[in-house]
């Protein structure tokens, strides 16, 4: 790279992977193995060997389509009823369909899965209707499986480097990115046939209810990165209304976690101890029971493992304290929570999105391509339902696989250097002023109104006064002040978010009905509407800069549900038997 | 506009008797993936410079020499 932050350099290589989490690795190591000529780059803001939702590992898979356990027809209803109907089945059926031949993948590079006598898969029940929790006792080792397999492919790895925005080509194509050093401010462009956009989740969008700022759900890296790129170079995005809300251990804010626990007997249950939710698989539906509970008078919410036998306890410990958050065994500790005598207080996320969880991403079709040609989208940013980390691996290998095969039909496109000239001076300005504003209490500031005003249960008139704050303090940009290279990579980040947080804002309040349970519960308008809302709301920037959305039709089913499938997620409250969103 | 500074206890913590940053050593700074985690040039010992920290321990489980020990911000704990 350059040795001064005076210049910009210039690379140029054939796919540029931007997050080297999840998606990414595998998205690199498809399309080298595609076309082993191409020039593969995976851009990471931290270091590949520990990035991403997954720097820790991960303790099982959440959706495995096993052949015995599942169909992928069974797997695409699940999901389309999961989501109350708002899918493009297609993309869901084509990540079913590879779900298995990833599982054996990665039990070829060394991912050790959890298998029965007989060598057989394992699989869990925790959805409501089938069968598709694997779990991986040992997956921590995953991101070293997966470094391994970067190392093997050749592919050149610039970790310490942000992307800050995308370029296109004079046609629109995808054509480029502006990177920015972390610890230097030292800027470059990448020049690129193809960008592949595997920025994970926008986590902090919202602020937890600690007020850490970086005590989030998700990965802090996972600013919103993805989602303001793309919205900028033009694509479109989706579901952005269906935020990501998560039951959560409270404070410590990771996961309780339902896929560990339920298949050994924890569950979710009230002050009571009784179970309320007859099913603990993340949806919008059973959030809602969630907050109903934990707002009513037999809350807090809990999970439940006092009464399980001492080997089962263990057993959750030993997966639950060295995976995914390993610290979670010392903030029990803390606390002088014991999981044999103590039920473990639960609390809700902040909102995000993440289509990993629920279903807020970039617009992409069953190859993982966005509506801008040349730029992918894969994994937590992508606009998959439910895909959660297999999900991830499945849309990173379509959309590198894909991406090699563009390669070879298309010519770099150039990029307006005047263009590079402007994003050089806006990425830089904070640094370059002698004080002002530090992007830590911008950053605050914004996520404390994200909370104030956009968090369920949306009510309209608040979301309009959330949109007027928003606004206040784009005006600040202007005065923001990094006093370091450190400084500045969070200005860079503090913009995703402010992005995310106008199209949160606009795509709310443009679907005039609720659905989702809590992710898009809108008080003023409380019913599904099927008739006007049966429809993907989209979103995108618009001729003033600002985000407009429109509605894009529901794509014909590829599996049918019946009558009895259709409701199946709208009963999940104990004893309910009858639809309550 | 002027400015203050304000002081936070962070949650890594560093034995500098263990640590051999001075030796070249780089593992905490080079996985945080927040980017928090400083080599303080002086005493050649790592150190966390920002208070923005996910708990997530690459840090101490990747230590050569176990210097690190992570605990949960005050803020949540």
């Amino acid at each position: 790279m350059t040795d001064s932050k005076d210049e910009t350099e210039t690379m140029e290589v054939d796919v540029l992977v931007i997050g080297g989490g999840t998606a990414g690795p595998m998205a690199a190591v498809k399309a080298k193995q595609a076309n082993p000529a191409l020039k593969v780059a995976v851009l990471e803001k931290a270091n590949v060997k520990r990035s991403g939702a997954i720097s820790m590992g991960m303790d099982g898979l959440n959706n495995a389509v096993i052949p015995g356990h599942a169909t992928p027809e069974q797997y695409v209803k699940e999901i389309t009823v999961a989501n109350d109907g708002i899918v493009n089945q297609k993309t869901v059926m084509a990540y079913a369909q590879s779900s298995y031949d990833m599982i054996n993948q990665l039990d070829e590079w060394g991912v050790k899965f959890e298998k029965d006598e007989t060598g057989e898969y394992n699989v869990k029940k925790v959805h409501h209707m089938g069968t598709y929790v694997l779990p991986m006792p040992e997956g921590h080792h995953m991101k070293k499986i997966l470094y391994r397999q970067l190392r093997r492919h050749r592919i050149q790895v610039i970790n310490r480097y942000m992307a800050t925005r995308l370029f296109n080509g004079p046609d629109g194509r995808i054509a480029g990115a502006m990177l920015l050093n972390s610890r230097t401010a030292e800027t470059a462009v990448i020049r690129a046939k193809t960008i592949i956009l595997c920025t994970g989740a926008a986590g902090r969008l919202g602020l937890p209810a600690s007020g850490y700022l970086f005590g989030t759900y998700e990965n802090p890296t996972n600013a919103g990165d993805g989602y303001s790129m793309a919205y900028h170079a033009g694509a479109e995005l989706s579901g952005l209304e269906c935020y990501q809300i998560n039951p959560l251990i409270k404070d410590y804010n990771g996961p309780a976690c339902a896929y560990v626990t339920g298949p050994l007997g924890g569950y979710t249950a009230n002050a009571t101890g009784d179970r309320f939710i007859e099913c603990d698989y993340w949806s919008g539906q059973m959030m809602w029971e969630f907050h109903r509970e934990l707002e009513g008078g037999k809350g807090p919410v809990f999970l439940k493992l006092d009464h399980l036998a001492e080997e089962t306890v263990q057993e959750i410990e030993t997966i639950l304290h060295s995976n995914e958050r390993p610290s979670r065994g010392r903030f029990h500790d803390s606390r002088s929570t014991n999981y044999r005598e103590k039920m473990v207080e639960m609390h809700i996320s902040e909102i995000g999105f993440c289509s990993g969880h629920s279903a807020s991403g970039i617009w992409t079709d069953e190859h993982a391509r966005t509506t801008v040609p040349g730029l992918y989208a894969a994994g937590d940013v992508g606009s998959v339902p439910h895909n959660y980390m297999l999900g991830a691996f499945v849309y990173g290998a379509l959309a590198g696989e894909d991406a090699a095969a563009y390669c070879a039909d298309n010519e770099l496109p150039e990029i307006d250097a005047a263009e590079i000239a402007r994003e050089r001076a806006r990425v830089l300005a904070p640094l370059e002023r002698e004080s002002g504003i530090p992007p830590h209490q911008i950053e605050y500031k914004l996520r404390r109104f994200v909370n104030d005003y956009l968090q369920p249960p949306k009510v309209t008139r608040k979301m309009e006064i959330g949109k007027e704050r928003f606004d206040e303090i784009r005006a600040d940009l202007g005065r923001m002040y990094a006093a370091d290279p450190h400084e500045l990579m969070r200005a860079a980040e503090l913009q995703f978010i402010l992005d995310c947080a106008d199209m949160a804002a606009a795509a709310s309040l443009y679907r005039t009905e609720s659905r989702w349970g809590l992710y898009h519960h809108r008080v003023d308008h409380p019913e599904i509407d099927n008739e006007n809302w049966f429809v993907h709301v989209q979103t995108k920037k618009g001729e003033d800069g600002m985000p407009v959305n429109f509605k894009r039709e529901i794509d014909p089913y590829v599996v049918e549900l019946d009558d009895e499938d259709k409701v199946a997620y709208q009963q999940l409250r104990v004893g309910s038997g009858q639809a309550t969103s | 506009m002027p400015l203050a500074s304000l002081s936070n206890s962070v949650p890594v913590e560093v034995n500098e008797e263990a640590c051999i940053a001075d030796k070249g050593c780089t593992v905490c700074v080079d996985v945080c993936p927040l980017d928090v985690l400083f080599i303080d040039e002086d005493k050649g010992k790592a150190f966390m410079k920002y208070d923005e920290c996910w708990y997530c321990l690459p840090c101490e489980k990747d230590c050569p020499t176990n210097a690190i020990t992570v605990s949960i911000p005050y803020l949540l704990r």
